[in-house]
């Protein structure tokens, strides 16, 4: 019998997330992907998965799921979150991010996010047994395509698993990984600086930009100086990068993320370093970034020095103690509380662009 | 035959993209030559090439920046561009049915009026033009299209439809297109097709492509509520005519 994770509530949007579906942006069909890359690598790094393997994505409300197999090892990833286990027997336990932990059939686990983040990541040992769309099991609500039926979970989805049983080992943790949302994040000025004034170049990089309530995974808004067009606002359409920043008629940028369209009318101003990429991924709106150019070297030399940082990750796991501190088996339930929206309608749709 | 040399603009996106920008207008001897390129680069195979996107007037060349930095990548497609081929293979036509304005098409009026045209010559003008491929992009399966004729040619909206229908048949500047999800969007809406532009219940998901020619033929509110009722149950096929290219 195939084991499953039972969707008792479905949290805000979760969704199934990999590393992103390329080599199809010719036919118009987005990447997608985790939003923050680098948290959904690590929850898979601590259960002992491949990087690319598929995890849940769950934005400010985390999901609350049953456990309908022998046994399942599940890590969170990301800023301010934990599990919070009830044990079919009758016991419960708190399990900080990026630490694993075997459950067992009629294990119940809550996500709890505190929307420190706009994106945790929930990983599961050998991964979700689902259909490959495209080479790729990233959700993309928009087309319907991807993950479990192409959209969010809902309650009662049953989500269907490798492996029905994970074999008692030691558990893990990874401690001293960073998955704060951006403050300053490294540019390289372009495609089309060229279609901005001097004075609007010189205001992007020194002013500060909030991300506004519009929001969602194909990009932010941000709010800030005004940046002026020096050719006006329309090129002819052509092709857009992880990180974009464009600059339609508002003067007001927008970033775009992982469901970015693959080509656009606006024009980019500049488009944000892929080792910075991440962290842009979990701001929530009110946060304020600075814009700071570098050359496309160096940002490929940052790039080189993540990569290489992750790598070593694998090296930094430690040994959890079973009855250690790190387990809080004094569960109080009145300590689990709601959880406050950060995003203002995150299910709704939010103009970007057009084409 | 081959094309003259070239000037060619290298423009970085980031340290994961490099745009080859052979032109800023809407053209077809612009657009053939992206074509060839995007093929060349294909052919060379080169390492930590992950993949490209041919537009209007550029190719995108999305790279590994572990793999690839770009001044390796500029280095080995400057040479390219010097001997570039014909585009290869051929385009199939298809003709789409099209209900004009109403509900279908709200901004049929007002782009009549803008072009000082009544509704009717609108729709026929439209519906007289043979649209040219030049690229998908924006939504899985949305043609690029031209060249809409000088006649109705409009700046986009001046403000963006936050949800704009599938299927809804539009046009901005001398671009054509047809929203093939619903999306927000900000070119003016003429009319509706019934016809999937992307359906993953099909084997290929896609419809049209690159080199393909679209005509469109208009039919009545009664019409396209029969085929959208077919399209919705995945039985409306559309056969498209091949064509020498």
């Amino acid at each position: 019998m195939t084991g499953v994770l039972r969707v008792v509530q479905p949290g805000l949007v979760t969704t199934v997330q990999d590393l992103g579906r390329t080599g199809y942006q010719r036919l118009g069909i987005p990447v997608s992907g985790a939003l923050d890359p680098i948290a959904l690598r690590a929850a898979n790094i601590v259960v002992g998965n491949p990087e690319t393997t598929a995890g849940l994505e769950m934005a400010v409300l985390g999901p609350t799921l049953e456990v309908e197999a022998s046994s399942v090892r599940l890590a969170l990833a990301g800023q301010g979150t934990e599990l919070v286990v009830e044990r079919s027997k009758g016991d419960a336990l708190r399990v900080p991010a990026l630490q694993s932990v075997r459950l067992s059939r009629g294990d119940r686990v809550r996500v709890s996010v505190s929307g420190g983040s706009a994106a945790a990541y929930l990983a599961v040992e050998a991964g979700f047994d689902l259909r490959h769309f495209l080479d790729s099991l990233s959700t993309y609500v928009r087309g319907g395509f991807g993950g479990l039926d192409g959209r969010a979970l809902q309650a009662g989805d049953a989500l269907p698993l490798v492996r029905d049983g994970a074999d008692a080992r030691q558990e893990v943790r990874l401690p001293g990984l960073d998955l704060g949302p951006a403050t300053q994040v490294r540019v390289v000025l372009g495609p089309q600086d060229d279609y901005f004034t001097a004075g609007a170049i010189a205001t992007f990089l020194a002013g500060t930009y909030t991300v506004t309530r519009d929001a969602d995974r194909m990009g932010l808004r941000l709010e800030g100086p005004g940046l002026a067009h020096a050719k006006g606002y329309n090129i002819v359409s052509d092709g857009i990068a992880p990180g974009s920043i464009q600059v339609p008629g508002t003067c007001q940028p927008i970033v775009l993320l992982a469901d970015r369209q693959t080509t656009g009318g606006y024009p980019k101003i500049a488009t944000v370093i892929s080792a910075d990429l991440a962290a842009v991924g979990r701001l929530v709106p009110g946060l304020g970034v600075r814009f700071e150019a570098v050359s496309v070297e160096a940002a490929q030399a940052a790039r080189r020095a993540l990569e290489a940082d992750m790598k070593a990750l694998a090296g930094r796991l430690s040994p959890v103690a079973p009855e250690g501190p790190d387990l809080d088996r004094l569960y109080d339930s009145n300590l689990v509380g709601g959880v406050v929206s950060a995003l203002a309608h995150p299910t709704e749709w939010v103009w970007l662009d057009d084409p | 035959m081959s094309h003259p040399p070239l000037t060619a603009r290298f423009l970085s996106a980031g340290d994961t993209a490099l745009v080859v920008e052979l032109g800023d207008t809407i053209d077809r001897a612009i657009s053939d030559r992206v074509l060839a390129l995007g093929s060349a680069v294909e052919a060379a195979a080169l390492q930590g090439v992950v993949e490209l996107v041919p537009t209007f007037r550029s190719l995108m060349i999305h790279y590994d920046p572990l793999r690839l930095d770009r001044e390796t990548l500029e280095r080995s497609i400057r040479p390219l561009l010097d001997r570039l081929g014909a585009v290869a293979g051929h385009g199939r036509l298809w003709r789409l049915p099209c209900c004009y304005g109403g509900e279908h098409g709200p901004d049929l009026d007002e782009v009549a009026d803008r072009t000082d045209h009544t509704p009717a010559e609108v729709i026929a003008i439209h519906s007289a033009s043979t649209y040219h491929i030049y690229a998908l992009g924006f939504l899985p399966g949305y043609p690029y299209m031209g060249d809409v004729p000088e006649a109705l040619s409009l700046p986009r909206r001046e403000s963006p439809r936050m949800r704009v229908p599938m299927g809804s048949v539009c046009i901005a500047l001398r671009m054509a297109g047809i929203y093939s999800l619903d999306s927000p969007g900000g070119w003016h809406l003429l009319g509706r097709t019934p016809v999937r532009l992307f359906d993953v219940r099909r084997k290929a998901a896609v419809l049209l492509s690159p080199g393909d020619q679209v005509q469109f033929e208009p039919v009545t509110a009664e019409t396209y509520a029969q085929l959208e009722m077919q399209a919705a149950d995945g039985r409306l096929a559309i056969a498209p005519a091949e064509l020498a290219r």
